[in-house]
């Protein structure tokens, strides 16, 4: 070891030994998106806001008015909630049952699924049309009914006259249609749970419905409460399908949305319709995001 | 007397080549604390499960308490069980998870409440009943299992590996607790684990298990000092049992081993004598052999490989005649690497095995101390 | 060599009660009625499929008959070859396969980055951008769709497939990012951390290495990307007129259209899904559950 080495060298003001300073990585990969998002997104719905209230004088509520003033968009209204909370309830309890169903493992369990998913790739407007080759008058629905024999000559379900079964025709598709997505979120959602805690019920004394209640439909609650949000957003958004099975028959608000927009051009009035969905979107996630909030001392999983 | 009868249970898991369980069969009496003992895939697990319910055999039965339960749920089968993973709710309190079963079961509140008490208070959960499981330590949420299968009054208690997923020092005084715990209320239990000393600190009787089968089911004293097969002598035991290879050879009256290589040779027991010629394999315990510097009359040389000191005692790895031999020596001795030490084994240490199959041979071997 | 009898088990000669075979029967009959339930459960699920498609392949004559046969009794591509030659059907078609192709393209390249960053860095924001994203999902399109119509306007982008594919791309950005974010998070970052330290740059890692494991799952998010796209209906039928998506130009039309046409259409637009769900299926459950947080 060498002794003296004479006194320290004078300190180098060098600079802090740091990559130089420019945007961090992971941010400049973010950057492209969040830009895009804010350009397609974010513009938008502020220009679709001020749309609304535009006039040619400026500020006004005219739209809104004009909007109120029209017994069709409280008919859509209306059909809007009605169809959403029929078809949510049945989705869900449909969903849980055939997730349940998979659980099980029954033999042919994968070819079950993918049939079963098939009408998650099916946008709204084919699921319509699929179900208008079955309840069109001279349809499938009333052939195999006079084939059968029930009836003389089939009923004429997508008639006008007879809003309950048009209401109920868009309700079959529509949960036809979209149980598909709440199954999946629903076997993804059991999937994560241990089986442990279904083995221990059992083990002490839980029959299946006590199982369900008191251990599987809690711990599935988080993914359901995320499917309830997602789905209700998504149900207000229907349209397509009402148009392709009862044409102009059954309005519903982004039905009307389409028709002051494209039909009607008047842009202003189809945003107003537009922040209404939107104003119920919001109300809707908020009360759901209250009523399923787990208790602050249990955090999901262990 | 709830005891469990097992026979002949016969499982092959779907998609599995081979038995999961292989025509096994048990007993297990009225109060006895039974350990399933193996390796991963021996099928201690399955067999626990098909006692529980969970799993169904291909064939064979379960008799418990008098009653035939094969097939039946678990639920119907008045038992309990803690699992590896605890399984405690993460969504109900502890006070609501303690009192599952017995919630399952119908029970009426106030004896809910009463008996749940008594259970905190045997684990110290008392002051954790109001609380998540999310709030507590690993250690609390197995105590939480623990209470909800003993608040029971099951006919058999059920525990797979429930004290595995703890740390080191946890394992060590829960073990303690257990075993106190499950004495004191004298349920059946069974008891599964791969830990051999779990196994011979809390069984009243242990049986391993290997490829489906059981090869050995006694005291842990005899599984431990007489193992049925090289299997058991190795798996038993840290460190596991040595075994030397030799021939047999001697000549008039006396039967000794052959090391081979001129390294040493060990007395054998006379009911060998038939086997003069062939080769055989001898067993023996790390701590029953004795070490010294010098050499004395009867002992086999051998070379340190390894000197490792342990704390409590000193484990040496030495070279005998070409054979690795591990010895346990007290504390206070020491070798280093290269040096000579010479051994002795005594004749009563030995166990004697089949080099073909590792079953332990017939020998006049001395009753093992009760 | 004679052995030693293992300790015996002490197997009590008691005599044992016959094992007792009803509750397994109660078990098969359980078993039968999952089954029932389950093929029901199919038949609803997917009959109507069979039915849209027997009515594609169905003959004129065969559409306008009553009662219909549920079987079919011949195929005949009358229906389709007529749909397929209807005014702006067929560059409807295209529109939409060229919008659905740029619209997987711009959504992976705009959003795989951002889900390599999400997956491998920890950052201020990071959780805030994840929330963002999951808020967009949220957000109806319906609100968007209109203003969008007229902002492309002005900008002369109005009725091009660039517009749509913009909008596209915005709708798929969101799940891109969180499929790519766990498909990335599901490679092992040591593997990368293995090839820098063999000389490879950051990028260069990610090329080789990164990106051949992470391509099943990239497969995933880009047809999801497509059939996405493929199944939109309100903006396409919002933001275009000459240039229409196939869904849009069913739409549109829908009124003045023949069932024959609307059939026909209905079936063109179920086959991709038919297509993605069997090839995707075992990325379905990872893809939903990657995106619930």
């Amino acid at each position: 070891m060498s002794t003296d080495v004479g006194p320290p060298p004078a300190p180098v003001r060098a600079e802090p030994l740091r990559a130089p300073r420019r945007v961090p990585v992971p941010l400049l990969l973010l950057l492209p998106s969040a830009v895009f998002m804010a350009l397609l997104f974010g513009w938008p719905l502020l220009s679709g806001i001020m749309e609304a209230f535009r006039g040619p004088d400026g500020f006004t509520t005219a739209n809104w008015e004009r909007m109120a003033g029209e017994p069709r968009f409280w008919e859509a209204v209306r059909n809007t909630l009605l169809l959403t909370a029929v078809v949510i309830p049945i989705q869900f309890t449909f969903a849980v049952a055939m997730a349940l169903l998979l659980q099980a493992k029954p033999r042919g369990a994968g070819f079950y699924f993918y049939v079963w998913a098939v009408p998650l790739a099916i946008s709204d407007l084919a699921a319509g049309l699929v179900w208008l080759a079955i309840f069109t008058d001279l349809g499938y629905l009333n052939s195999a009914l006079v084939d059968i024999g029930i009836v003389e000559r089939g009923a004429q379900w997508l008639n006008y006259q007879n809003p309950t079964s048009l209401f109920l025709t868009v309700v079959v598709a529509e949960v036809w249609r979209a149980t598909s997505l709440v199954l999946i979120i629903v076997v993804a959602g059991m999937q994560v749970i241990p089986k442990d805690y279904d083995e221990a019920a059992q083990v002490f004394g839980a029959t299946f419905w006590k199982r369900l209640w008191h251990v599987t439909l809690p711990l599935l609650r988080p993914s359901l409460q995320v499917a309830l949000i997602l789905r209700t957003i998504l149900a207000f958004e229907a349209f397509a399908v009402a148009q392709a099975l009862t044409g102009r028959n059954f309005p519903l608000l982004v039905g009307e949305t389409y028709e002051w927009s494209v039909n009607l051009q008047n842009p202003a009035v189809a945003s107003a319709v537009a922040l209404v969905v939107l104003g119920m979107s919001m109300v809707v996630a908020v009360i759901y995001l209250r009523a399923l909030r787990q208790p602050d001392s249990v955090r999901s999983g262990r | 007397m709830a005891e469990v009868r097992m026979r002949n249970l016969v499982k092959t898991y779907p998609g599995g080549s081979t038995r999961a369980t292989d025509d096994v069969s048990l007993d297990v009496d009225d109060g006895e604390f039974m350990v399933l003992l193996g390796p991963s895939g021996c099928g201690k697990t399955t067999l626990l499960r098909m006692v529980a319910g969970l799993e169904l055999p291909d064939s064979g039965q379960v008799v418990i308490r008098g009653r035939d339960v094969t097939y039946l749920p678990p639920r119907e089968r008045n038992l309990s069980m803690v699992f590896q993973s605890y399984a405690v709710f993460p969504h109900k309190r502890v006070r609501a998870n303690i009192g599952f079963g017995l919630q399952m079961r119908g029970v009426p509140r106030e004896e809910i409440t009463r008996k749940v008490a008594w259970a905190a208070d045997l684990l110290q959960l008392a002051p954790y009943l109001e609380r998540y499981p999310s709030q507590l330590s690993g250690g609390q949420r197995q105590r939480v299992a623990v209470a909800r299968a003993i608040v029971m009054d099951a006919d058999v208690l059920l525990m797979d590996e429930p004290l595995s997923n703890l740390d080191a020092m946890l394992r060590l005084s829960f073990r303690a607790e257990l075993k106190r715990l499950v004495g004191e209320i004298g349920t059946t239990t069974l008891y599964v684990t791969h830990d051999q000393a779990e196994a011979l600190s809390l069984g009243d009787r242990i049986a391993v298990m290997r490829d489906g089968a059981i090869v050995q089911c006694d005291a842990p004293i005899a599984v431990y000092d007489v193992p049925a097969s090289e299997f058991v002598g190795g798996f038993l035991g840290s460190p596991p049992m040595n075994f030397l290879s030799g021939t047999l050879a001697g000549t008039n009256g006396t039967v000794e081993l052959d090391l081979g290589e001129g390294a040493a040779r060990l007395p054998a027991p006379a009911a060998l004598a038939g086997f003069r010629g062939q080769a055989v394999r001898a067993g023996v315990r790390a701590e029953t052999i004795g070490v010294s510097h010098e050499q004395r009359p009867g002992a086999a040389r051998c070379v340190v490989e390894v000197f490792e000191p342990l704390g409590s005692a000193v484990l040496i790895t030495a070279d005998l005649g070409g054979q690795r031999i591990k010895v346990q020596a007290p504390a206070t001795f020491r070798a280093d690497p290269g040096d000579e030490l010479w051994l002795s084994l005594e004749q009563d240490n030995l166990r004697w095995y089949d080099p073909d199959s590792g079953a332990a041979l017939a020998t006049s071997a001395p009753a093992t101390a009760s | 060599m004679s052995t030693v009898a293992p300790a015996p088990l002490l197997l009590s000669d008691v005599e044992l009660p016959p094992v007792d075979r009803a509750p397994l029967r109660r078990l098969r009959r359980r078993r039968a009625m999952l089954q029932a339930a389950c093929i029901l459960v199919t038949l609803f699920m997917g009959f109507p499929v069979y039915l849209i498609a027997l009515a594609a392949f169905s003959s004129r004559q065969t559409l306008n008959a009553f009662p219909k046969s549920l079987l079919p009794t011949e195929v005949s591509t009358e229906t389709i070859s007529a749909f397929l030659s209807s005014t702006g059907v067929l560059p409807a078609f295209l529109n939409s396969i060229m919008i659905g192709l740029a619209t997987l393209v711009l959504a992976l390249l705009i959003g795989a980055p951002a889900g390599y960053a999400i997956a491998r860095f920890v950052f201020r924001g990071r959780d805030t951008y994840q929330l963002a994203m999951l808020l967009t999902r949220a957000l109806p399109i319906v609100v968007l769709a209109v203003p969008l119509a007229q902002l492309f306007l002005t900008a002369g982008l109005y009725d091009t497939i660039l517009a749509v594919t913009l909008v596209h791309a915005a709708l798929a950005l969101p799940t891109t990012i969180l499929i790519t974010a766990s498909v990335f998070v599901s490679v092992p970052r040591d593997l990368e951390e293995a090839a820098q330290l063999f000389g490879c740059t950051r990028a260069q890692a990610f090329r080789r290495i990164v990106v051949p494991m992470a391509l099943p799952g990239i497969a995933a998010s880009a047809i999801f990307t497509f059939v996405l796209s493929w199944n939109e209906v309100l903006a396409a039928a919002v933001l275009t007129l000459n240039n229409r998506t196939l869904p849009a130009q069913v739409l549109t039309s829908l009124s003045d259209s023949p069932l024959a046409f609307r059939f026909a259409g209905g079936f063109a637009l179920v086959l991709p899904a038919l297509l993605f769900i069997l090839l995707m299926r075992r990325y379905l459950l990872n893809m939903w559950g990657s995106t619930l947080r």
